[in-house]
């Protein structure tokens, strides 16, 4: 119960909130209601219909606005005397810096993405502010503290990677529902709606590459006067029937696999139905958006299509985008919130696992694939958000021996439902908390300061504007205030190769990379390697030394204790744990996910990974469903590793 | 398709998208169903009530005829706290226009009187009943005539003191399928009344019973003898009510160990008022017991909850006889084929 000092520490504290989704909603209601007098908030969304079910502080009639602010709004209705200071932003915005974070005494997380989450956890570091963590999926949920010096930081623990698909099995041999999504999402949406100087892998691969391609873009390219239902007839011959056909010829690939059967439209819907088409224009109300479904008169998602209704939709839907969304076409992407493009995405996709026999699934199921959509309900997020606002206390009070991470769980562990663990420590050989340098292989004759800015310094450690030094020698900076020819030679120096930089960087140096926004920095030892895997190393490049380091395992099986152990065999006999989006395993409570159930579940992200082999370097690995609209999801870590943490004392 | 036809609107699958994603279509068309009433319209109740509304049940019935005081605004999110704005009405109305405007699709009403007056017939209307901040006899009362009607009413109690709470389920017999890896298999649990479940001689309790299980009883009892209301207490009571904890552990051949002073101490400085993330927590953790017990969908817990927190652990503890125990779980095999949503 909230005692005098108590109470006073809470008036007197400035909290951050990012995040006014989910557990955004609640953990502003909540907050408000334990005392808390000042309150910052930062989201740069704003809010959809399909929120309404939990996000409870928004209507209907808000639809399309800030979520922060209508939150602020809406809280101040019944607690009308407290400062809740709302942000329409998104927090990587270089107005959010460390002197920004600095006035808080807690920042408290309700995010979405891994991306921002890394961000959030650097200012935190940097800032020296703790950082409440938090996450839900379904009835799952979790809700850590994150203090530097105290806990481990966030990224202590490598982070799940997201899950891709090694490009042969979309283009050639999908076995799953999810490869004919991402085939027709990635690939075949993206050919006819997206941009055209995208690379796009949708020719099936032959023997002869070049050719096969070649008459694809004859395919594609739809000449003015064409007819719709022609061209239509016209792609769908081409992608299910034709492609079939030239996969087919590659014998080898069919020795041990089911041959799949070309589909043409004449075989589905033999006549040419322009007179009904015609009809249909009137039945598609003025306002709503265009779909495929209403105007051919089809009504629950929930349905499985047939073929034949999956063709007619594929058709008229393909139709609708040239007819009314002739606009949007050529710098479409695929949006889940678009009810035309799930349309088509579902009805390609099904046609598709038709034709390789696999089963179909109806516009809900595909909407949820395609669109990674985290399962969310408002309970879970009301139960982590009391939590959230629980640990932010011990915070305030600097009650650090009490901070616990716990894990809201669907079915209950050792009689709980709610399982506080003390939080682990920090990992030693952290490259974001600590100063341990990072190790990078990779060959500096031949890849060029951009892969290296792209595919590590981006991508790997999450950087937003990186500053690029060797020794004092300035390799490359972004920012708006550069001088021309500053900017110029920066970009000359993207386009080297890393050995014939003006400051070479070769074998043996050591990178310093920072980001000036995060106020983070680290190092990165060079190691010249000449050749790479394809399989498994597609990067040309490898980045190690941010796994975490083994540390002292004894200490954990002494910490762990036998009742432990009990536990996460119990955990790992209960395959009906639905864990999602991951959660993370549970020392000494107990929780420890199967890899191989997790990597198994279809509704992931998904998207082609431009290189073989990528899905089996994955296997056993958990999934990331980061980068998804939702607000609420769990992105917490799982690796091989994690039975090296050490747990605090 | 449906056998019975009766699907989900466009609207409703727009609305409900996330969730239905989480327990499927059957079982939101079953809460679509479902009709609440929730008495007593504490900090907690209000929570759950949020969650029930935003999940999309058929209708909510709310009952409090009590007037605005401080002690009830204070964790309470529906009502704004202006005299201006609240005055002249019950709590159940104030809390009634705020629920009606989460979710269009749900019907909230009032029922005024006194929920211990109400005869048998009366819950017929409900699936389920949630009970909070009225006395033990009234709760055993109500929970009594819920177990006499002829269709299954599910009854629940849940009250924050402080910083701890504590929730009770009878789903008398609740029948559900229990998911398994691959196989799915219909299970059975017996659920002992209120008034069972709290007679269980303490001597015969599993062994790890959280000690919050035994200071709530003692408190109970106090408040029962003393003939006050719930949270009608203060530290000053604290000598009574030790004595009478003394007392209930002789009797029942208990240590006193299982009743720390401290945790007494706790509970009676709290009196009536409700810790907001508590209130959260418990309110969550009733959202998600109702909507598996009228949905039918996901192990629901039997039969009492908990949260401290002090050690913020939220346990499950199954308080009842053992014999009804070996009943439960016995599971018949079903096809998987049967089930389509996890």
């Amino acid at each position: 119960m909230a005692s005098e000092p108590q109470l006073e520490i809470i008036k007197g504290a400035k909290v951050l909130m990012v995040g006014a989704g989910g557990i955004g909603c609640e953990l502003l209601k909540t907050l408000a209601l334990s005392g808390f007098q000042d309150i910052h908030i930062i989201d740069m969304d704003t809010i959809e219909v399909s929120n309404l079910n939990r996000q409870f502080l928004f209507r209907q009639c808000h639809v399309g606005q800030s979520k922060a602010k209508v939150a602020r709004d809406a809280v101040l209705r019944f607690r009308p005397q407290i400062n809740i200071t709302p942000y329409h932003a998104n927090v990587k915005d270089p107005e959010f810096n460390v002197d920004f974070f600095k006035q808080f005494n807690v920042v408290l997380n309700g995010l979405d993405n891994l991306d921002a989450r890394r961000h959030v956890n650097r200012l935190c570091l940097a800032a020296e502010v703790p950082l409440v963590e938090s996450g839900t999926t379904g009835f799952l949920g979790q809700v850590t503290v994150h203090a530097k010096g105290k806990t481990e930081c966030y990224e202590c623990q490598p982070k799940p990677i997201p899950k891709s698909y090694p490009i042969c099995t979309i283009t050639s041999t999908p076995s799953k529902f999810v490869h004919c999504i991402v085939w027709a999402k990635d690939l075949l949406f993206a050919k006819l709606f997206g941009d055209k100087n995208q690379e796009n892998d949708l020719n099936v691969h032959s023997g002869d590459a070049d050719n096969s391609s070649k008459q694809m873009e004859d395919v594609f390219i739809r000449s003015l006067d064409e007819n719709l239902e022609e061209y239509g007839r016209k792609i769908y011959d081409h992608v299910f029937g034709y492609n079939i056909e030239i996969a087919l010829t590659n014998e080898e690939t069919w020795r041990n696999r089911k041959r799949p059967t070309p589909i043409y439209i004449r075989d589905v819907l033999p006549e040419n139905l322009p007179g009904q088409n015609g009809n249909l224009e009137n039945c598609t109300n003025e306002g709503s958006p265009v779909s495929a479904m209403s105007s051919l008169g089809f009504k629950n998602s929930q349905d499985v299509w047939s073929l034949a209704e999956s063709s007619k939709i594929f058709l008229e839907a393909l139709r609708l985008f040239f007819e009314k969304r002739d606009k949007d076409i050529g710098n479409l992407t695929f949006d889940k919130d678009d009810q035309l493009a799930v349309e088509f995405v579902t009805a390609a996709a099904n046609i598709r696992a038709s034709s390789f026999g696999i089963p179909m699934h109806s516009l809900f199921e595909a909407k949820g694939i395609a669109g990674n959509i985290v399962h969310a309900v408002a309970t879970t997020n009301a139960i982590i958000a009391g939590l959230i606002v629980i640990e932010a206390i011990k915070v305030l009070k600097d009650d650090c021996k009490n901070y616990r991470m716990t894990y809201c769980l669907e079915h209950p562990t050792r009689k709980m439902l709610l399982m506080p663990v003390v939080p682990f420590e920090a990992n030693k050989s952290c490259y974001v908390c600590s100063e341990t340098p990072l190790l990078l292989e990779i060959n500096t004759h031949s890849s060029k300061l951009r892969d290296f800015i792209e595919k590590i310094v981006k991508s790997k450690l999450g950087m937003n504007c990186p500053l690029i030094m060797l020794g004092s020698t300035l390799i490359y900076e972004v920012g708006d205030d550069l001088e021309e020819d500053v900017a110029a030679s920066y970009n000359r120096n993207l386009d080297k190769v890393l050995a014939e930089l003006p400051a070479p960087i070769i074998s043996g140096t050591i990178v310093t990379i920072e980001d000036l926004q995060q106020e983070f920095s680290c190092n990165i030892s060079i190691k010249h390697r000449e050749d790479f895997d394809e399989e498994n190393e597609p990067d040309g490049m490898v980045l190690s030394g941010w796994t975490s380091a083994p540390t002292e395992k004894d200490d954990r099986i002494k910490s762990n204790g036998e009742s432990s152990s009990a536990a996460i065999r119990k955990l790992d006999n209960a395959d009906e744990v639905e864990i999602t989006a991951g959660g993370e395993p549970i020392e000494s409570g107990g929780l420890k996910r199967k890899h191989s159930e997790i990597s198994e579940r279809p509704d992931k992200e998904a998207s082609v990974a431009h290189h073989p082999g990528s899905s089996s370097a994955n296997q056993g690995m958990p999934q990331d469903i980061g980068d998804n609209e939702e607000d609420d999801l769990v992105l917490l870590d799982d690796s091989p590793e994690i039975g090296k943490k050490k747990r605090l004392k | 398709m449906e056998m019975d036809g009766e699907e989900l609107t466009a609207q409703e699958t727009a609305l409900y998208d996330r969730q239905i994603r989480v327990w499927g279509a059957d079982a939101q068309r079953r809460l679509s169903k479902s009709h609440i009433l929730v008495s007593g319209l504490s900090g907690t109740s209000v929570e759950f009530c949020k969650n029930i509304v935003l999940a999309g049940v058929g209708s909510l019935t709310l009952m409090d005829d009590r007037s605005v005081t401080e002690d009830a605004l204070q964790a309470n999110f529906l009502i704004p706290p202006l005299e201006s704005e609240y005055g002249g009405r019950s709590l159940a109305e104030l809390c009634c226009e705020s629920l009606k405007d989460f979710n269009p699709m749900v019907r909230v009403s009032v029922v005024k009187g006194d929920l211990a007056q109400f005869d048998g017939e009366f819950f017929d209307k409900f699936d389920a009943v949630v009970v909070s901040g009225c006395t033990y006899n009234t709760k055993k009362a109500v929970n009594e005539k819920c177990r006499k009607r002829s269709k299954r009413v599910a009854f629940y109690a849940v009250e924050c003191r402080g910083s701890c709470g504590e929730i009770f389920v009878d789903l008398q017999n609740h029948s559900y399928v229990q998911k398994k890896s691959n196989a799915a298999a219909e299970c059975i649990l017996n659920y002992p009344s209120l008034e069972e479940a709290i007679m269980m001689p303490w001597k015969g309790l599993p062994r790890k019973v959280t000690k919050l299980y035994f200071a709530l009883r003692v408190i109970e009892k106090f408040e029962l003898f003393k003939e006050r209301n719930p949270g009608e207490l203060s530290v000053s009571d604290l000598s009574d009510v030790l004595k009478l904890s003394k007392e209930l552990c002789e009797a029942q051949s208990l240590s006193e160990s299982h009743i720390p002073v401290a945790l007494l101490e706790r509970l009676l400085a709290a009196g009536s008022r409700e810790y907001p993330p508590v209130c959260a927590i418990l309110g969550g953790i009733l959202g998600q017991e109702v909507i598996k017990a009228l949905s039918g969908k996901g192990d629901p817990l039997k039969n009492f909850f908990y949260f401290d927190t002090a050690d913020g652990k939220g346990v499950i503890e199954d308080i009842s006889n053992q014999s009804a125990n070996s009943a439960d779980g016995k599971a018949v095999r079903v096809d998987v084929a049967n089930i389509s949503e996890c």
